[in-house]
């Protein structure tokens, strides 16, 4: 396996999802202490006939290739999703879409489901205001 | 695409006379060094050569090189071999926090069966400071293993300073340095230098790979860590690989070569010009270790917002060929322990970019990594959500 696919140098050079939502309903943000790359997950909401839909994601992330490939992937994953059906997508769902991953990158993945739960917790805590 | 290589640090291309200089030794010249047929005593002739090489340029005696399968085998044997020789119920030993792994690690393994270990500190230039090593020093100091030169950084050690201090301090105490990086660049006389050991590699230096060397001092007490048929004096049993041997000894040579000098002083000002006009071009970025006792080839800068791996995969796709920190640790996840011994913080020693200049760099290589890092940087930093504050 190569340690860098085509796939995801495609996204880590041109990422769809990148940057700020400046109204954003939920933000998460997380620090992998391990390997010290951070992660930035904003959402924009939108209620549709009593449930709550991710309508836009975007990211900003500190981190190598594989982190930056994955945030962008996993922004792209939860558009359309409802919060519960968002919070289901992990490692799986990811590497379906990017190709394989080195082992050594796993916790790219972990991370960015981490920064997205953050992001939901986020809205959900800013909601019940 | 053009390949702009600038990772010498972590091996380099072998030069085509040490390709010339194998061959032979590949096909028609197969023989066994140790057979008594004219097969077996033309290698053991070739092999003799390429000690005589070695020893002419360490200043030694052709009987104080002991040719291994790698420097990181050759640090092994110094280490283990001296500890093991001395036969002391608690050796002490000490090193620097920011030895190359084949040091810190073998060092770490006899601190697991009860040995004691010291590792010094360093600088923000990256330099171990004598005054802590004469205080490290103990009766029971069995070996002092610093670096000559550091891999990741370039901060070249006061050793001959250090070997000093060591003999008056304690005179049983050895001294072993690991001279990989410094090789092509700095006088390796072990006598001026004062070392007792001195490893180094083949593919470090226009050579191949799979060869190194280590230097061992007329009455060290050394015993061997590999055991078998009683190569190189016992000290290093296995056939030896001697096309390898032929190798290395032929990429000597051209060190010693004075066309090597001049090749050095181009080095010096590549470099000298990619880190002057990086720090002055790219805002928040700052070169890491001392720049006046440094190797010539070795440019390692930090810059805020980007992380290596990140900036090392793009610089990839432009065909600029760097790295983090060291190509040995790049598969973990851990930031250098030399940035970190540097003082710098997690999160910068996890933005720094290693270039390591070479023989065959070009101006043009030089003119391409200032035109395309700052991009590369900015695009990152966006990515990261940096901000100049």
């Amino acid at each position: 396996m190569e340690y860098y696919s085509k796939k995801i140098i495609d996204r880590f050079l041109h990422p769809k999802n990148l940057g700020k939502i400046k109204d954003a309903d939920g933000i998460g943000d997380t620090t992998n202490l391990r390997c010290g790359d951070l992660m930035k997950i904003y959402l924009k909401i939108e209620k549709k006939g009593g449930k709550e839909i991710i309508k836009d994601a975007k990211f900003e992330t500190f981190g190598c290739g594989h982190a930056i490939s994955i945030s962008d992937m996993i922004c792209d994953l939860v558009k359309g999703k409802t919060l519960d059906e968002a919070l289901k997508i992990g490692y799986e769902a990811i590497i379906d879409e990017l190709g394989p991953i080195p082992p050594v990158k796993m916790h790219c993945a972990k991370l960015a489901q981490t920064a997205m739960k953050a992001a939901i917790d986020d809205y959900k805590n800013k909601s019940k205001k | 695409m053009p390949k702009t290589y600038l990772d010498y640090a972590a091996t380099t291309p072998c030069d085509p006379k040490v390709v010339k200089a194998m061959s032979g030794f590949l096909k028609k010249d197969f023989g066994n060094p140790s057979s008594i047929h004219n097969f077996g005593q033309k290698a053991s002739m070739a092999i003799g050569g390429a000690r005589e090489v070695l020893a002419e340029f360490l200043g030694c005696e052709s009987e104080e090189i002991v040719f291994t399968g790698s420097a990181t085998e050759a640090d092994n044997l110094a280490i283990f071999g001296v500890v093991k020789a001395a036969k002391v119920a608690q050796p002490h030993l000490i090193t620097s926090q920011i030895e190359h792994p084949a040091v810190l690690e073998s060092c770490r393994a006899l601190a697991g069966q009860g040995a004691q270990v010291t590792y010094l500190s360093v600088g923000k230039d990256g330099v171990v400071e004598i005054a802590e090593l004469k205080k490290a020093l103990k009766s029971n100091t069995v070996l002092v293993s610093i670096m000559y030169a550091n891999n990741e950084v370039g901060t070249v050690q006061p050793i001959a300073e250090i070997a000093e201090v060591i003999k008056k301090t304690n005179p049983k105490t050895l001294f072993h340095t690991d001279a990989v990086q410094a090789v092509n660049f700095l006088d390796c006389d072990v006598k001026k230098l004062g070392a007792d050991l001195l490893t180094l590699s083949g593919h470090k230096i226009y050579g191949p790979k799979g060869v190194g060397a280590l230097y061992i001092k007329k009455g060290t007490p050394i015993e061997p860590i590999i055991y078998g048929g009683g190569h190189e004096r016992g000290l290093r049993s296995g056939t030896e690989n001697v096309a390898g041997i032929v190798g290395l000894g032929q990429a000597i040579k051209e060190i010693q070569n004075p066309k090597s000098k001049i090749q050095n002083i181009r080095i010096r000002q590549f470099r000298d010009k990619l880190i002057k006009t990086i720090l002055k071009i790219i805002p928040a970025s700052r070169l890491n270790g001392s720049l006046a006792q440094r190797l010539p080839n070795n440019v390692n800068i930090s810059f805020d917002g980007a992380e290596g791996e990140a900036i090392v995969v793009a610089l990839d796709q432009k065909g600029i060929a760097a790295s983090t920190g060291s190509a040995c640790s790049s598969g973990s996840l851990e930031p250098s322990h030399v940035l970190l011994a540097l003082g710098l913080s997690e999160e910068v020693a996890h933005g720094s970019l290693r270039m390591t200049l070479g023989k065959y760099n070009t101006a043009k290589d030089v003119e391409k990594v200032i035109k395309v890092l700052p991009v590369v940087i900015q695009k990152l930093r966006k990515i990261s959500g940096y901000s100049q504050s």
